[in-house]
């Protein structure tokens, strides 16, 4: 992976008003990996995939994938390159079935237009056809069967997650953006969602971009993570190596002494003008005294689900057979 | 209950979902060609008249549900767009156009004036835009007023006669015909409109109908899916209004009004939002509470004597109908049918909340 990256955001700044959100960012991740987005909340991750999905425009600052310059396109073109996303708060058309979510993933290999749809045309039956095709073996590879014809209207959050994953997945994207794919999911659905994601990148070829605070599925499938906040970049490199970094430690927990923590502060509200104050006096209130009681929260909650992965790993196939 | 045991991707793609389904709509449509053969036999083809006018109702009805209950978009203007359509196809035929292109070039000359008109109001949304398009339904009078010399105005304009390679159908004269005609048209209309909603354009329809960002993600271009809504809505409105003057006779500013608008889009509403079935349900509700209305008056008079001359009766019934509907039947009458029906596929397993997590309302504007 020696040539070009895949993506490359260079210099990226966006301010929304006061608040600097993503503050002269540079990253990119190459061809085949899968790369996650860590930090605390507001640290300007699902930003920066507002900013490749176009729904933002930056500042300043230049975003390339594959050779093209993203910033010079509509939100709508993007998907025609290859980048599919899910959201955060998950987005499906909530009045259509499954399927039907699952197809419009497929919009943009459509080959026929209105007028031939609207005789429906036999090359139209054939594009129906074709489409329906590709969208089973997403169905088959997210195991959605039973839900097929269901509305998303009646469906729990964890189906729902994986449709609008499966979704994404019907686009046939060469870069998959996740944000937090792990968010509102049980233990055992977020397990399927890492196996998921190591199929994606393994069997399917598909980059994938995440955004992610489980810890846990970070470093389960991820080969490089950065670590953001406050719109910037702490650390990136293997989870371990960020887990471990200093800054990152500190960005999430808060330093040990009460004087350090103030001077963090200190120094962010002057690099920002309109910090998150209750934030930020939180942390330096409470920074002696949350920090033992959130770490010892944290560790095992972090370490937990990688363990029982590396238990429970078996060959794809195998799995899939299990579970049904 | 029955379960179709799909074995092909075709089962999903066809028109009907299976063979009885099929064979329902089939006894429908003999039902309805066979329709003006029981008006001969009584020899009095009034109501056929009434039902010729709910089935122009239902054409436009088919238009704005492709607006409002596939795309999400409200209008109040589809009387504006009748109007054009009405107009268009008058002047054509004083023209000296052939009935035959003079119609269909009616419904395209609605379609793409009301796109071009509507483009800028598109980046509304919810209600702002059912703002912008009542503002077309109050000044589409008073330019139809301002074209006096093409449109005569106060004054009015007579339509001239269908006339079908010299055959002359007049709607007084022979409206059995006429009544085919419109079926003609009616049925062309739900075909197309069925098509579009198994392919991808009736898809990405519904697609910013639900989450107008989501379906960005998925490269579906907003403005040009609701242009695209717009202008089949428009053409359909176009051909409804031409049917409309044909059945009417003779038009002046006053036939398009505002309340006509406003009686679409309950019209629509009543029936159900999203289905076609709704269109054709809510033009019988509307098409038919007058006639009704006129049948229970003379009953009271000729019977008990009773003389009702109450104005505006058949406003306040319409708006205590549709207040019914809102308050205890959101999906209208055709979601009414599904429940009913499915009350009966399950029985007695259906349970009361069933529907709960359906559509219940109109979702035209959404906080992202």
């Amino acid at each position: 992976m020696s040539h070009a990256p895949l993506l490359d955001i260079k210099n990226v700044t966006q301010k929304f008003g006061g608040v600097v959100a993503v503050d002269d960012l540079t990253l990119h991740v190459n061809e085949g990996e899968v790369f996650a987005l860590v930090g605390p909340n507001g640290a300007g991750k699902s930003t920066v995939f507002n900013l490749i999905s176009r729904f933002y425009t930056p500042a300043n600052g230049s975003i390339s994938f594959n050779g093209e310059q993203l910033l010079d396109l509509v939100p709508d073109r993007i998907p025609s390159l290859g980048i599919a996303r899910t959201f955060q708060n998950i987005e499906l058309f909530e009045q259509a079935t499954v399927l039907q979510n699952l197809l419009v993933g497929r919009h943009r290999h459509r080959a026929t237009n209105v007028l031939s749809e609207l005789f429906f045309l036999p090359s139209v039956r054939r594009e129906e056809r074709r489409h329906r095709h590709a969208v089973e073996q997403v169905i088959d590879f997210l195991d959605l069967q039973p839900y097929r014809d269901k509305m998303i209207a009646g469906l729990p959050y964890g189906v729902r997650k994986v449709v609008e994953l499966g979704r994404a997945l019907a686009t046939e994207p060469k870069l998959l953006l996740l944000d937090e794919p792990a968010s509102g999911l049980s233990v055992e659905e977020t397990q399927d969602m890492a196996f998921w994601i190591e199929d994606i990148q393994k069997q399917m070829g598909i980059t994938v971009l995440m955004v992610e605070h489980d810890m846990g599925l970070v470093s389960a499938v991820s080969n490089r993570v950065m670590a953001l906040a406050d719109g910037k970049e702490l650390a990136t490199g293997t989870p371990q190596e960020v887990q471990s970094h200093p800054a990152v430690i500190e960005a999430y927990l808060g330093t040990s002494g009460i004087q350090k923590g103030g001077q963090q502060a200190e120094k962010s509200s002057a690099a920002k003008s309109a910090p998150k104050p209750a934030k930020t006096a939180a942390k330096k209130a409470s920074a002696k005294k949350a920090v033992p009681k959130k770490a010892a929260a944290k560790k095992p909650a972090a370490k937990k689900p990688a363990a029982r992965k590396q238990a429970t790993r078996k060959p794809a196939s195998a799995r899939k057979g299990a579970k049904s | 209950m029955r379960f179709v045991f799909k074995t092909t991707y075709d089962a999903d793609i066809n028109l009907f979902k299976h063979k009885t389904q099929m064979g329902y709509y089939f006894a429908l449509f003999a039902a309805v060609l066979a329709l003006p053969l029981y008006f001969v036999w009584t020899g009095n083809p009034y109501l056929l008249g009434e039902i010729t006018a709910v089935l122009i109702f239902a054409i436009v009805g088919m238009g704005l549900m492709l607006l409002t209950g596939q795309t999400g978009l409200a209008s109040l203007g589809h009387a504006a767009f009748m109007a054009l359509g009405c107009y268009s196809n008058i002047l054509l035929l004083n023209a000296g156009v052939p009935w035959l292109i003079a119609f269909p070039l009616a419904g395209l000359i609605a379609g793409v004036v009301g796109t071009v008109i509507a483009l800028p109001v598109l980046r509304l949304h919810g209600v702002y835009l059912a703002l912008a398009t009542l503002a077309l339904s109050i000044i589409a009078g008073d330019i139809i007023v301002l074209l006096e010399a093409y449109t005569g105005g106060v004054s009015g304009i007579a339509v001239p006669d269908i006339s079908i390679f010299g055959y002359e159908i007049n709607k007084y004269a022979n409206p059995y015909a006429f009544y085919y005609v419109v079926l003609a048209v009616v049925f062309i209309i739900a075909l197309l409109y069925r098509n579009l909603l198994r392919a991808p354009t009736g898809r990405s329809f519904s697609a910013i109908r639900d989450s107008e960002i989501s379906a960005q993600a998925m490269g579906i271009n907003p403005t040009r899916t609701k242009a695209k809504s717009f202008f089949l809505s428009c053409v359909a409105a176009g051909l409804a209004g031409s049917l409309f003057g044909h059945s009417a006779t003779y038009i002046t500013h006053e036939t398009f009004d505002l309340v006509m608008s406003i009686t679409l889009l309950l019209m629509i509403v009543i029936g159900g939002l999203g289905f076609i079935h709704g269109a054709f349900l809510g033009a019988v509700v509307v098409g038919l509470i007058p006639v009704l209305i006129a049948n229970g008056r003379s009953l009271l008079a000729t019977t008990f004597g009773i003389n009702i001359n109450i104005p505006g009766l058949e406003s306040a019934m319409f708006a205590a109908i549709l207040m019914g509907f809102i308050l205890f039947e959101p999906m209208g009458l055709y979601g009414r049918w599904l429940k009913v029906r499915t009350y009966f596929e399950l029985f007695p397993f259906y349970r009361k909340d069933m529907f709960r997590r359906q559509k219940s309302y109109l979702k035209t504007e959404r906080v992202q």
